[in-house]
């Protein structure tokens, strides 16, 4: 039996972006001897890139905004598929967790009167996100990041985790390798929590790092976890799409807060086509009353270029197809003509300069060419509203990796805020069942040897070369299973995933342990298989269109559907799907939805 | 339109290394990061490269780029000479672990010793009230990415290793700044500048800011103002009577915790 490098905690966290930050931070606070384990290095999460801002219902631009109408704003724009206690836990502790940030050093722009300005964005009915120009996420990060450093939690970085470990039903700890050195190391742990991100690295336009392998939804998958929504993608409506070297890569909403409009290639504001019947009462028909908007929110309804990105992702696409585009294949988004050279500068930094130096545009003087890029996923783990525990006692999941809080589509600004606000419940749940807990779980010394067989098979001389296996799966994903879903094509995707499947049992990589990506993309392929299977399986299940899951074979959306959500789970070797029905929404919240 | 690429790249580990030379293509628009994953997956699975958001946002593909610190994700392919061999090494101030990845835990030490952040109290409406104006400056400063390139480049470490206990390095510098700026601070790290941080050893040449991506002039605007800063505390002739008179403590003299 080897020996491997063993650490003792109460809670580990995975992942050390905003959540898992956000949740170590919680649990260390609550007492818990915690650790953070992360694949990057600290500070290189993928929050760094989030732009826009924090949604939360200060009231600091618009005092008629509070959390009643955040709440209802994220339940419509989820399509009302979304937990609704969630949303609602949600809209009511964003603020508290943004003014904590605050306390804890960030600086967000300011109004004239010296508080938090916010700014306007996607589906929220007010001026509603804290915001640092546009590198929010960055603040966010190196706030938490420092106030973490300060508590003193200890952080492995550059640490990925393969596989969690039970002891009977329950969570024992985590296996994982240094990838520095290619070392195992383990931890027992009675807690985890999952916050991990994402699964974008799975499809071929992404505006996800290549960390986003869908790790936790698969370490969940595989240690009996009920997973939620996972056929909900979102694909958000504004990429690059050129030079090819950064296609995908996001160019914010707050474009479109701050007075950009979306162009085809006739110079039409297209979006006044494409305003569906849910939101048609609360947006603007025509571009003087949009235009009217931005300075006069009580007078004028909301331009359809801020209508939720599962709507203007699917415009975008359909303006493309039928030949309306830019000649890279996008649509025009233009601020250029709308506001001046340094208004723009000052509000959008970091887009000037990223295509500027990326794509040789200057963004206050033409406009820039945008595409969809999947960019987020709704589905991920079923948690327990209050405290993020998950299905399997001791695994907690916050963040993207969670499920629930933003249905079948997020609305911009939510994910920041989400991140805090269920970061700290994750860290406060797993600290508590920790601290509860009798004699502790046992880490099964069978299960690790396993687990370092499993690690160390690429090293065994398998023909197929893992980097172009990921892009087949990118290819298949991004094909079949990407904005538009048919059955033939959701079918084939699963015929294909399973011939990857098996290609991926035989990726060999070259070298040795010591800091090598081919051998950490090799296992990161399991998870991006594991996941992309339950969204092409979900997706199949879903007949019907709602959010970021459109059926061209089921357009509509079907209220029937409205009543449950498709949930996965892994029993053995097969992944079962069931409905799960929602819980009845209490009649005090239902007449939220229903105002105007 | 795909043109071939001559790339030389050092690869190796602690105990040593050498160029290696690849004949990679490069297609339109792309930048040198591109490029090198493209070596990855079709002639060097194992090539050790860090890298995350590939726009300049995460600071984590830093690399030393013909002898110039640069991020790989930000450097286009069209600013090289065509036909000319590019050369990849590590950053040079930090030791290496393989190929283009180095120890950079330096930095993640060093800001381990920063006193924290300690607000003033929130206001009688409980908030925090401060003007545009005074968060701009600060707001300068956590620009910073940290992709350490104006730690590599600084001479102070990069020739003399021996420094790096008692010298934070301008990254570290701009970070004090911003929490010496900062409009709800409260704590004072001055005499810990002076006395542990190294910030005298600076001697303000300026080829930190000349790499910054994000543009700081952390020479200007943070290293020179620290130093100010740093004077003042030490040659203010009202202080010293003040602290004389009321019997004070150097308030400087306490790191804080």
């Amino acid at each position: 039996m080897a020996e491997y490098e063993t650490h003792d905690y109460d809670v580990v966290v995975v992942g050390a972006g905003g959540a898992g930050l956000r949740a170590a931070v919680e649990a260390s606070a609550a007492g818990a001897r915690t650790a953070l384990v992360c694949k990057s290095l600290l500070g290189k999460a993928h929050t760094v890139m989030a732009e826009g801002g924090i949604a939360a219902a200060l009231g600091n631009v618009y005092p008629e905004d509070n959390w009643r109408v955040h709440f209802r704003d994220t339940m419509r724009g989820g399509k009302l598929i979304n937990n609704w206690r969630m949303a609602q836990i949600h809209a009511q502790e964003a603020p508290e967790r943004v003014l904590e940030l605050e306390e804890w050093g960030a600086l967000f722009d300011r109004t004239a009167d010296g508080r938090i300005l916010q700014r306007d964005f996607g589906g929220h009915r007010y001026a509603r996100l804290a915001h640092v120009g546009d590198r929010t996420g960055l603040e966010m990060i190196r706030t938490l990041q420092q106030h973490a450093v300060h508590r003193g939690i200890d952080v492995f970085m550059e640490c990925t985790v393969t596989r969690l470990l039970k002891d009977g039903d329950r969570i024992a700890g985590a296996f994982a390798y240094w990838r520095e050195s290619g070392k195992f190391v383990i931890f027992q742990a009675p807690a985890v929590v999952l916050a991990t991100g994402g699964i974008g690295k799975a499809y071929k336009i992404t505006s996800n790092s290549w960390e986003y392998t869908g790790d936790g939804h698969a370490l969940a998958l595989w240690a009996g976890a009920d997973l939620m929504d996972m056929e909900f993608v979102q694909f958000h409506p504004t990429g690059m799409v050129w030079p090819l070297s950064v296609r995908g890569i996001l160019v914010t909403e707050g474009v479109r807060g701050d007075g950009g409009v979306l162009l085809n290639n006739a110079g039409e504001r297209f979006m006044f086509r494409y305003i569906p019947e849910m939101f048609a009462a609360e947006t603007a028909d025509t571009e003087d009353e949009a235009d009217r908007w931005y300075t006069d929110k009580k007078n004028c309804r909301r331009t359809p270029d801020l209508l939720p990105r599962d709507e203007v992702a699917r415009a975008i696409n359909t303006e493309t197809k039928e030949g309306r585009g830019t000649p890279h294949g996008g649509v025009f988004l233009d601020i250029a003509n709308r506001r001046d050279a340094d208004y723009i500068k000052r509000r959008l930094p970091s887009m000037y300069q990223q295509f500027l130096e990326l794509a040789d545009v200057d963004i206050t003087k033409e406009a820039m060419e945008v595409g969809p890029t999947c960019h987020y996923m709704m589905g991920g783990v079923r948690v327990d509203p209050e405290t993020q525990a998950s299905t399997v006692p001791g695994l907690f999941a916050a963040g993207e990796v969670g499920a629930g809080l933003h249905g079948a589509n997020r609305l911009g600004g939510n994910s920041l805020s989400d991140l805090l606000v269920f970061g700290r419940r994750a860290g406060l749940g797993a600290a508590e069942y920790a601290g509860a807990l009798g004699p502790r779980p046992a880490v099964d010394q069978t299960a690790v040897a396993d687990c370092a067989a499993e690690a160390l098979r690429p090293f065994e001389g398998g023909g197929e070369n893992p980097y172009a296996i990921q892009s087949d799966l990118q290819e298949c994903m991004h094909n079949l299973v990407g904005i538009i879903r048919t059955e033939g094509e959701l079918k084939r995707a699963l015929e294909e995933l399973a011939v990857l499947r098996d290609r991926a049992g035989r990726a060999g990589v070259e070298g040795h342990r010591q800091y090598n990506p081919g051998w950490h993309l090799a296992l990161d392929l399991r998870s991006m298989l594991a996941v992309s299977e339950c969204i092409a399986r979900a997706a199949l299940e879903r007949r019907e269109s709602r959010g970021g899951h459109t059926r061209e074979d089921y357009p509509q959306a079907d209220p029937e559907q409205a009543t449950f959500n498709v949930v996965v789970r892994q029993r053995g070797d097969e992944v079962a799907l069931t409905h799960e029905a929602k819980l009845p929404m209490p009649d005090d919240l239902r007449q939220l939805l229903e105002a105007t | 339109m795909t043109t071939p690429v001559t790339l030389r790249v050092w690869r190796g580990d602690a105990t040593g290394g050498d160029f290696r030379e690849f004949q990679v293509a490069a297609e339109e628009g792309e930048v040198i990061l591109d490029v090198v994953h493209r070596l990855q997956a079709t002639q060097a699975g194992d090539l050790a490269v860090r890298w995350n958001c590939k726009a300049g946002k995460c600071g984590s593909c830093s690399a030393e780029i013909n002898g110039l610190p640069r991020l790989m994700c930000m450097t286009r392919m069209n600013v090289f000479e065509p036909g000319q061999p590019i050369t990849l090494n590590p950053l040079k101030t930090f030791p290496v672990i393989r190929d283009l990845v180095t120890d950079v835990s330096f930095n993640y030490e060093m800001a381990k010793q920063v006193p924290a952040f300690k607000p003033r109290p929130r206001g009688p409406d409980g908030t925090h009230r401060m003007r545009q104006e005074d968060v701009d400056r600060v707001q300068e400063f956590h620009k910073c990415i940290e992709c350490f390139l104006c730690q590599t480049v600084c001479h102070v470490i990069r020739d003399h290793p021996e420094n790096k206990p008692a010298f934070a390095g301008p990254r570290l510098f701009v970070r004090y700044a911003a929490l010496e700026m900062h409009p709800l601070d409260t704590n004072d790290r001055r005499q810990l500048l002076q006395d542990r941080m190294g910030l005298g050893m600076c001697n303000i040449t300026k080829c930190c800011t000349e790499v910054c991506p994000e543009g700081i002039h952390i020479t200007d605007n943070a290293i020179i103002p620290l130093k100010e800063r740093v004077v003042d505390l030490r040659y203010d002739p009202l202080w010293k009577t003040f602290r004389r008179v009321f019997r004070l403590r150097d308030p400087a003299a306490v790191p804080g915790p």
